[in-house]
């Protein structure tokens, strides 16, 4: 199956670790990842303000370029992108006026858009196309006795009406991390804000927030926390180097985009993994479970 | 040649304002069949009306028209005037020239004027071809049917029942009670509800007028006003009631424990069982589907216990028919289904409950003696939390109606709590607090005040389990502050819904409902217990959610409607209703598929269509189906309809 794809600017070069360990497990499910040509940043954040058009260009470009494939589908791994792009899809769709002007504004593209576009997250994929069930029968490695703690933050869920699953309670990664063996850890702040953007001003307050989130996680007795955002990643990873400066009792826990466990599970070359992109580094947890180093 | 009188009034100045009277009253008195015409200042005034009395005994007039307001508004009064005098009331029409002319007309008098006259005679060609009509007389079967045994149904079947007709009562449960002998105590007084519902209770079970016929329900109903036939469903209980004496010991020797309906999910019962202590009728059913002998072919230690052989496994169903005049509904309500809401752990965390199993745990009588331990490890909590509006007022996720009594009985539940717990604290979440009742506002200042309940204005944005400790996050909007609780416990406020299978009981009764399931009441402000249905009338929180004594006045209310129905011996029905000239219909059934009364059927001999005089409310869709013009409707024929559209387009 061939799928248009659409990276992002962080998983070109910050988690390109991400990016990797993406592409080669979609490949060995089957899922030919077709990177779209000339893409563009996504727009970064979906702009909240009625009368700010010009912020909708960037990821509307993005889905022109999709249907210059003459594709109907587009697939990201950044929680961030999927977002952006997913809502900004959604207020074209239900708003005919602004998706003229959008048209308008972009008068050069050789094609006009119509809302014709799915945006979907790689998880769905997972989920819906390959199936949870599909993916069990061809991990190599189950990542046994790996207790692991989903972390969905804010953009894969709210709001409701683009999210990929339940805004509450969701499952889909509890679901897909069973799938390839791993014990999953229950714990109330799976869907609480990492603070996002607030790190490059407030980085006191993501200390904070971050360091929660860690702990409750910790606290259930969890050993890695599995992501799909660079951001998110950035917030509960790099920044346990602020955390262990201000709370000197926090112990630090390793932090996986969830394709890394999937490569590994599949019993990828570790190198696609990446893992030394990790800030706290996950080699020694991996080891001491016996999941690296076997192939 | 007709001789009809046509009568114009000023309203006031609300029609002659803007519509010229005198000048209609002039054009009219030259209009073809018209012998007299005048205007006067208010008609429907004792001088207006004898006004109309004396011409119409002077010209010997056959008919006339009073143009003035709205017909619901007094075409009433117009016709008794006229057969006060030996006038048949059907040969007076209304003609509205206010709500649908001078008041949408204000601006412009000539326009205004032009389009009374036109419609006073269109009115006037209708009234020519108007037949003087008699209205139908119905027999009345003077006994009732209350369907729902709670506070409400018990109320309207007393009244009834007291006034000397016989009542038949039909309960689903086997008890009598509903939902009030479950709560603890009942606000703003703080009585117990066993106290003051149990002797009502009592007086069902024994008052002579009353069959109670209680694990029953409703299976089938026909007929109309006056005269329903009702087939009703008695379900296997596998206790031949006549026998049991109520002694008790089967449930005593029964081995098997389930989960108790009527403690919430708290306590347990035994398979045979009854609802509570003072159940009315204090009969054991045997739950099937938990019993040792249904389930696994042995035990019987019931039956063995047994001294007087009541019970048998062998019984089944039994069907009665009863013939009633009047049916009240009072199915009361449920809590909406914890398995709805995703927020706030209800159904994930034990200590997190709703507020009847909050009843139960503070319930004197209930499982913990009114002793509030918490579900999951029988501590005594000494935080709790109370969440209000969950479900309720929420019209994005569940519900946009407020179930009115939640912030009563939070009060009262923070209140019990703080009163067995005196150390301990309770806090409640609301988004407006509605004390709107007699002695409700004073029972929140007492709660505030007295039991230092501590009130934060906000929601709850998570709810989730640390340790043993339940983490309550939410907002309190007047500081803006975030605010975390580490609580033992958690009430919610869940919204009342209307009763499991109202729905399809609704649609029995013909009874149209809402679109959350309450059933709908006649008129929102006038008619508020009668159903649209004739002779179907409603109590209690089956129409909306109510308290107690809400559900008891409207139920008391249901209850003199049956009475005053019963009061006649016969029912008087309007004789505006449909008609077939069985010469012309062909029998294509369109009238019978369109009535929304069941009021047509296909004759089975003659094959052709006939009304139900009963069951027609005159709505007028099947004549309007009607291809072959056979089914009309008396006194708006086709040849009415079509004078009075020549009569506007002439001009
Ligand atoms: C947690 C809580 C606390 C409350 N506390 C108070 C309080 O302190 N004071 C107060 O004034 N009010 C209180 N109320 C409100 C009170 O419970 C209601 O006002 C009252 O019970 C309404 O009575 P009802 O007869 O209309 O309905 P219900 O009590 O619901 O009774 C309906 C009856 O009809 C039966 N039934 C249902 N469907 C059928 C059917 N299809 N066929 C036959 N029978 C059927 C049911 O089994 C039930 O017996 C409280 C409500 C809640 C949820
Ligand atoms: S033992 Fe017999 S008489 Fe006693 S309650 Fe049970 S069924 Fe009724
Ligand atoms: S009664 Fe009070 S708590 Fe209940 S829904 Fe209405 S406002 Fe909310």
């Amino acid at each position: 199956m061939k799928i248009s794809y659409f990276p992002g600017c962080t998983l070109k070069t910050m988690a390109k670790d991400f990016e990797d360990s993406a592409l080669a497990s979609a490949s060995c499910l089957g899922i030919e990842l077709v990177e779209l040509p000339r893409w563009n940043c996504c727009g970064t954040v979906y702009s909240l303000t009625s009368d700010d058009l010009i912020h909708q260009v960037a990821p509307i470009r993005n889905l022109i370029r999709v249907k210059e494939q003459e594709d109907n589908r587009v697939v990201t791994l950044c929680s961030m992108c999927y977002h952006t792009l997913k809502r900004a899809n959604k207020l074209v769709r239900e708003d005919r006026e602004k998706l003229d002007k959008l048209n308008n504004l972009m008068y050069r593209e050789d094609v006009k858009y119509d809302g014709e576009i799915e945006v979907l997250h790689l998880l769905e994929i997972l989920k819906n196309e390959v199936s949870f069930n599909q993916i069990a029968k061809k991990v190599k490695i189950p990542l046994k006795e790996l207790k692991v703690a989903p972390y969905y933050g804010c953009l894969l869920l709210r709001p409701p009406e683009i999210g990929l699953d339940d805004a509450e309670n969701p499952t889909i990664l509890k679901d897909f991390l069973e799938s390839i063996g791993a014990e999953v850890i229950d714990y109330p702040y799976q869907t609480e804000c990492c603070a996002s953007y607030h790190t490059v001003v407030n980085v006191d307050l993501v200390v904070e927030r971050a360091h929660d989130i860690l702990s409750s996680a910790i606290n259930q007795g969890a050993e890695a926390i599995v992501l799909s955002c660079p951001l998110c990643g950035f917030n509960l990873d790099n920044r346990q180097k602020e955390i262990k400066e201000k709370f000197s009792d926090f112990k630090g826990i390793p932090v996986f985009y969830f394709t890394q466990l999937l490569a590994l599970s599949l019993g990828l070359d570790e190198k696609v993994c990446g893992f030394e992109l990790n800030f706290v580094d996950p080699r020694h947890l991996l080891k001491s479970k016996h999941l690296t180093g076997r192939v | 040649m007709s001789r009809i009188g046509v009568f114009v009034c000023h309203c006031g100045l609300n029609i002659a304002g803007t519509v010229d009277v005198e000048k209609a009253a002039r054009l009219m008195s030259n209009y073809p069949g018209v012998i007299y015409a005048s205007d006067y200042v208010y008609m429907c005034s004792d001088p207006g009306q004898d006004m109309i009395k004396e011409v119409v005994k002077e010209k010997k007039l056959d008919g006339i028209v009073v143009a003035a307001c709205s017909p619901t508004m007094h075409e009433i009064t117009f016709r008794n005037t006229v057969a006060s005098i030996g006038l048949n009331p059907y040969r007076c029409e209304i003609a509205n020239i206010r709500e649908q002319c001078s008041w949408v007309h204000q601006d412009n008098k000539e326009i205004a004027t032009e389009k009374a006259v036109q419609i006073i005679e269109a009115t006037v060609e209708k009234l020519k071809l108007d037949k003087s009509l008699v209205p139908l007389s119905i027999p009345i079967t003077k006994k009732a049917l209350v369907i729902g045994g709670g506070i409400a149904g018990i109320q309207a079947s007393l009244d009834i029942a007291d006034s000397g007709y016989e009542v038949v009562l039909v309960e689903k449960n086997q008890s009598i009670g509903g939902h009030m002998l479950q709560l603890s105590e009942t606000f703003p007084t703080l009585d117990c509800p066993q106290c003051i519902a149990t002797p009502r209770m009592v007086q069902v079970g024994q008052h002579p007028k009353i069959k109670l016929l209680a694990y029953s329900e409703v299976e089938e109903v026909s007929g109309y006003v006056g005269n329903f036939k009702v087939k009703i469903r008695r379900k296997v209980s596998f206790v031949d009631w006549d026998k049991c004496t109520g002694c008790g010991l089967c449930i005593e020797k029964c081995p098997v424990k389930v989960l108790s309906e009527f403690d919430e999910f708290l306590a347990k019962r035994k398979a045979i069982y009854t609802l509570f202590p003072q159940a009315v009728p204090n009969k054991p059913v045997i739950d099937s589907n938990n019993c040792l002998y249904f389930t696994k072919g042995k035990c019987r230690a019931c039956e063995k216990n047994c001294s007087v052989k009541a019970i048998n496994f062998e019984q089944k169903d039994s069907f009665i028919e009863e013939d009633v005049g009047a049916i009240i509904v009072a199915t009361g309500y449920d809590l909406m289904d914890k398995a709805e809401i995703g927020e706030y752990g209800y159904g994930k965390y034990e200590d997190v409950i709703d507020g009847l199993q909050a009843e139960r745990v503070l319930a004197p009588a209930g499982p913990t003696n009114g002793i509030p331990y918490r579900p999951s490890d029988g501590k005594i909590p000494k935080e709790v939390v109370f969440i209000q509006c969950v479900g309720s007022r929420d019209p994005e996720h569940y519900y946009p109606y407020c179930s009115k009594v939640c912030c009563m009985y939070t009060i009262k539940q923070a209140m019990l709590y703080k009163h067995a717990v005196p150390d301990g604290q309770a806090y409640v979440f609301y988004m407006d607090i509605r004390c709107n009742g007699k002695g409700y506002e004073e029972f929140l200042q007492r709660g505030i005040e007295e039991d230092r309940i501590l009130y934060i204005r906000g929601r709850v944005s998570k709810v989730f389990k640390d340790g043993d400790k339940i983490e309550v996050w939410g907002a309190d909007t007047l500081t803006g502050r975030k605010i975390e609780i580490s609580a033992d416990m958690v009430v919610l406020a869940m919204a009342m819904v209307p009763s499991q299978g109202v729905k399809k009981l609704a649609e029995k009764l013909r009874l149209a409902t809402d679109e959350y399931g309450f059933l709908t009441e006649a008129h929102p402000k006038l008619r508020p217990v009668e159903s649209l249905t004739a002779g179907c009338f409603l109590a209690g929180a089956a129409q909306a959610p109510k308290d107690i004594p809400e559900a008891v006045a409207q139920a008391s209310g249901a209850a003199s409607k049956v009475l005053s129905l019963f009061s006649q011996d016969v029912f008087y029905h309007e004789p505006i209703i449909g008609s077939v000239d069985e010469e012309v219909c062909v029998g294509c059934g369109n009238c019978v598929n369109i009535c929304a009364y069941d009021a047509v059927e296909l004759d089975l001999v003659t094959k052709v269509a006939k009304v139900n005089p009963a069951l027609c409310e005159g709505c007028g869709a099947c004549s309007a189906a009607c291809p072959s013009g056979a089914m009309q409707q008396n006194n708006f024929g086709k040849r009415q309809i079509f004078e009075m559209v020549d009569a506007f387009t002439k001009g």
